[in-house]
């Protein structure tokens, strides 16, 4: 009897469960929660799989840092529950529409005989030593180098237009800047005035 | 007496003994479930004893810092205060507010405590003592600790508190922006050990020009990544919300995420602050302080046991802990996050990009 299955329906079952919740939760800042779950199940899935840097780095990502904004989000927006349920009706004929079609790309994918997922044998245990870090890392900067590269800038320029969108010079707003107050010399803030003394009047 | 060997011996015949009870292979994964609890369990409780007693050596030494006795009333030497501590926070009612998330008001503190225990998993305790020996262990490390932020945020929200929301967004927001600082100084180490094992981290510091002539402690990581030590140690206070950080509890401005929690449910999230701290130390000690080699090479010192170098080191890092709360005040918040914005960030991004030029050249001193 091997335990590798059991561990992997256990996890599927709270993935699927997780992901459930996350459409039918009522309130938003607990669907956001099922979705951390989901993504932590789903790291564990894939560490069964032997591609430990691909789950912790789900982890550190999306769960670490996406989900946190989005929480953050989520918590401070005020959300109507009724304004939101409104256009169910409406917009559940194109959300089927939707559902339908991918449900019939992963059968195709799946199932169908050309792509021959279900001949694809397992890869080969690579045994205790092997890092997997290690291994993306050198794929990432050789072979794909420029791709990757790529990728980078593309992102730094959405970061920079993002910046630029939302960066506004207020000249209202009060800041300190600290160099200019540790700079600061006695000359520039206090004088000295020689004053002789006053005699009171009356 | 072997200690690993007597260990090892133990392992062998309780995996013969499952064996024989529910045939090889189920039973092989059973004795492997039961090792694997055993050996969590022998990491977790003196862990939960070392926070227990954390929080009397810091009561302990800033009373001395300030010219204090510190409590000296419950048991010989105040040694069982702790536990009247415990006990106290055990009885004390805990007032669930109208209109919070009960469920998530109480699983708040739990992932708090989980996550910072969780993280040790992968520590290293001396070169063959750890509980996973993983490849990506650093990485590992980072990604749990990560995840501490949300008992932060549900703790807040669930409260249906203006003030204790107010509080974890504001302790949220500080966790996240030293995290990136923390990570970029994660990143040099790593670069300079190629590893993210955190056992071979300990090993590759243990040779170097200075460990050839028998002064270990000068091929610490500590010297040729000095502003990194200072960053990762820092955001490691401001991550734990440690003082001068710690503007959870600041009497002046109680806005704190945990304003709404009383009892052992407090006593949960205080129980992973302290745990985060020694973890904090002890990553400390591991990246840039050598673990558990000695600082030179001589006989006197290779007797001391290597783990005992470790405790001694982490015991170290956390009085400096304890020092900065005794010493520096409060900071403000909009400090708080230039710090880590407009400082860190920046000095590790330069750190970084030097020191993989420097490994790029002749003089390197990683070969």
């Amino acid at each position: 009897m091997n335990i590798e299955p059991i561990v992997f329906y256990l996890f599927s079952a709270i993935l699927l469960i997780a992901a459930l919740r996350v459409i039918t939760a009522r309130n938003p800042v607990h669907a956001a929660l099922w979705l951390v779950l989901a993504f932590f199940t789903a790291a564990s899935i894939w560490m069964l799989l032997r591609a430990e840097f691909l789950a912790i780095v789900l982890v550190l990502v999306y769960v670490g840092a996406v989900m946190v904004l989005f929480l953050f989000v989520v918590m401070m927006l005020d959300i109507n529950l009724d304004r939101l349920r409104e256009g169910f009706w409406s917009y559940l004929p194109l959300g089927l529409g939707v559902g339908v079609l991918m449900v019939v790309e992963m059968v195709l994918v799946l199932g169908g005989k050309y792509f021959g997922a279900e001949h694809m044998p397992n890869p080969a245990d690579p045994g205790a030593g092997y890092s997997n870090t290690k291994e993306l890392g050198r794929l990432l900067y050789t072979d794909y180098v420029f791709p990757f590269e790529l990728a980078a800038v593309i992102l730094l320029v959405a970061i920079v237009a993002a910046i630029a969108l939302t960066l506004r010079g207020r000249k209202d707003s009060k800041h300190q800047i600290p160099a200019e107050q540790i700079a600061v010399k006695r000359a520039d803030r206090v004088r000295l005035i020689s004053m002789p003394s006053e005699k009171k009047e009356n | 007496m072997d200690v690993l060997g007597m260990y090892a011996k133990i392992i062998a015949i309780g995996l013969e003994f499952t064996q024989g009870l529910f045939g090889p292979e189920l039973g092989a994964a059973i004795f492997t479930l039961v090792k694997t609890s055993v050996l969590i369990m022998l990491i977790v409780a003196p862990l939960l004893g070392a926070v227990a007693y954390l929080t009397l050596l810091e009561r302990k030494v800033i009373g001395y810092m300030q010219v204090r006795i510190g409590p000296n009333r419950v048991g010989p030497l105040g040694l069982l205060q702790p536990i009247a501590d415990g006990v106290k926070l055990v009885f004390k009612e805990i007032i669930i507010p109208s209109g919070a998330d009960k469920i998530l008001f109480v699983l708040a503190p739990v992932i708090t405590l989980t996550v910072a225990m969780a993280a040790w998993a992968v520590v290293p305790f001396s070169p063959k003592v750890v509980l996973a020996d993983v490849n990506a262990g650093l990485l590992y490390i980072m990604a749990i600790t990560s995840m501490g932020v949300y008992g932060i945020i549900v703790a807040g929200w669930a409260s249906n508190s203006k003030y204790a929301f107010l509080g974890a967004m504001r302790a949220a927001a500080q966790i996240v922006s030293y995290e990136i600082a923390m990570g970029f100084a994660l990143v040099c180490v790593l670069l300079v050990s190629q590893s993210l094992n955190l056992t071979d981290i300990v090993s590759g510091q243990e040779k170097g020009y200075f460990a050839d002539m028998g002064l270990n402690f000068l091929s610490w990581n500590w010297l040729p990544l000095a502003p990194m030590l200072l960053v990762y140690f820092i955001s490691g206070v401001a991550e734990t919300q440690r003082a001068p950080f710690d503007m959870a509890v600041g009497e002046s401005e109680i806005v704190g995420f945990h304003v709404e929690y009383s009892g052992m449910l407090f006593g949960v999230f205080s129980m992973g602050e302290y745990a985060n701290m020694i973890l904090v130390a002890f990553l400390t000690t591991i990246m840039f302080f050598g673990g558990w080699a000695a600082p030179i090479d001589s006989t006197v010192f290779n007797a001391i046991p290597g783990f005992l170098w470790l405790f001694g080191k982490v015991l170290c890092v956390l009085i400096l802990f304890l020092w900065f709360r005794a010493t520096f005040p409060r900071y403000r918040y909009d400090q708080i996050m230039r710090l880590g914005w407009k400082v860190f960030i920046p000095l590790t991004i330069v750190w970084l990009v030097l020191i993989a030029a420097w490994m790029q050249t002749p003089f390197s001193i990683w070969k």
